[in-house]
């Protein structure tokens, strides 16, 4: 069983169908029980870091995906859920993350070629960075779906696949049970349920 | 790179896609659920759900549908239509919507958009504008394009855009079913005003107004269109082979 996590932020509908659709059980849960009980987590978000780190926290569900991610138990964090794994964020002022991977999270404007419109809205292409079981199911250069105004940044120990939207970004990481997408493979149409089932599957005997 | 994207609008009304269809290999033509998933294998890139009911009824009926669509369909949906308050938002966004586009809910209420962004992040406003050119500038059009607002279009939509509006949809009423191409000069004049990403909509006729529409302007986002594809005069993935082979990034 895989459970995603709710602390009050984002629409985890689709995610949850699209677990529903590759034949995983998936609850959305911010229950301790179940998430001591699931296979693995996945760790969602929309919106502004500060806010989503506050309700994480203040939800108890911090203190979960840590004790969680301690075990090894493997966790995806999908959007800002992947963003809230660094160390800390520069949205509006400075902010800490779970800093369960090394890195930080800037935001694109200032940094990016003239001309580039921010939100990076759309499907772009996924360039690997290092292996990853992940992608088993998927190829080079396949298309996912990407909303975001903030990427990371140094955080080479964990880059699986990096996306080009001017300058390269951080699209995917992976360091052990740590796992995380900037896109939303639950938007990414068949490659993006292929990732997900790479995600569920694995460890599995 | 970023692709191009191609985004085909859903009309519809007492749970039926209204608009005749004509698809081979779809035993029915109107149900959403079913031209959904047609145009989500054929390469559409998002869909744009438009709820054009008026009862409270039919809305409900409205929200059964998306959530429907929502469990099978796994690319970027966005609702449109009836959109007035926070709690339109929050209706459809339960039901799988990723996006939510405004358009007369702003003119009524300038404070809607600043509003849902501070509540759902920016990346789920979309604002959408009818905009027809009137005694020699671009003006905003309400009800479905019939009235006239008096407001300057692209003033407006900078300040839809400061207000926290992620993306805008232009509707040009000057080029919308003329099946003549794009209204260039509008939409080279909001992507030269704001910097988040600008939907084309209103005039797609062939296949060669959308390969002008990308090379005319390099920083559009996205091409919206809604009889020509479900009509069938447009299939929307020989659309993209022929984008492809005009150097026009898409995914394929």
């Amino acid at each position: 069983m895989i459970a995603i996590i709710d602390y009050g932020v984002g629409n985890l509908f689709s995610l949850s169908s699209s677990l529903k659709a590759i034949g995983e059980e998936a609850v959305v849960t911010n229950d301790i029980k179940l998430i001591e009980k699931a296979d693995k987590l996945i760790l969602p978000g929309v919106g502004a870091f500060a806010d989503a780190a506050k309700k994480l926290k203040e939800s108890g569900m911090e203190k979960a995906v840590r004790a969680e991610a301690a075990k090894g138990k493997d966790i995806m964090g999908i959007c800002l859920g992947m963003q809230l794994l660094f160390e800390k964020s520069f949205e509006y002022g400075e902010h800490e993350g779970l800093g369960l991977l090394k890195g930080q999270v800037v935001s694109m404007e200032g940094r990016l070629p003239k001309g580039l419109k921010i939100p990076h809205i759309g499907w772009n292409a996924l360039h690997f960075r290092k292996e990853s079981g992940l992608f088993k199911y998927i190829n080079e250069n396949d298309c996912v779906y990407f909303v975001h105004s903030y990427y990371a940044e140094n955080c080479d120990e964990s880059l699986i696949a990096s996306t080009e939207y001017g300058i390269e970004m951080t699209a995917a990481v992976e360091l052990g049970n740590i796992k995380g997408c900037q896109f939303h493979p639950e938007k990414s149409g068949n490659v993006g349920l292929k990732i997900l089932k790479a995600f569920c599957e694995e460890g599995k005997a | 790179m970023i692709t191009k994207r191609i985004i085909p609008c859903l009309d519809v009304k007492n749970g039926r896609v209204v608009k005749g269809v004509n698809f081979k290999g779809l035993s029915d033509v109107s149900s959403p659920t079913e031209l959904a998933k047609y145009y989500s294998d054929n390469g559409a890139d998002e869909l744009v759900f438009y709820d054009i009911t008026a009862s409270f009824e039919e809305r409900k009926l409205f929200t059964d549908i998306l959530k429907e669509v929502a469990k099978q369909i796994f690319i970027p949906l966005t609702v449109g239509g009836g959109i007035n308050t926070i709690e339109d938002f929050d209706r459809v966004l339960k039901c799988g919507a990723d996006k939510v586009s405004v358009n007369s809910g702003a003119i009524k209420n300038p404070d809607l958009i600043r509003e849902a962004a501070e509540k759902y992040g920016n990346q789920c406003v979309v604002i959408s504008a009818d905009i027809k050119r009137k005694d020699g500038e671009f003006r905003v059009f309400s009800k479905g394009g019939r009235e006239d607002t008096g407001i300057e279009a692209i003033g407006w939509i900078k300040k839809c855009v400061e207000n926290g509006a992620g993306e805008v949809v232009v509707n040009s009423i000057d080029t919308d079913g003329v099946k003549n191409g794009f209204d260039i000069e509008m939409l080279k004049a909001v992507c030269k005003a704001v910097n988040v990403p600008v939907i084309a909509s209103g005039g797609a006729g062939s296949t060669e107004d959308f390969i002008e529409l990308f090379k005319e302007i390099p920083d559009i986002g996205a091409g919206l269109a809604a009889s020509v594809f479900h009509f069938g005069e447009i299939e929307i993935s020989d659309l993209k082979k022929e984008l492809a082979k005009n150097n026009i990034i898409v995914r394929v």
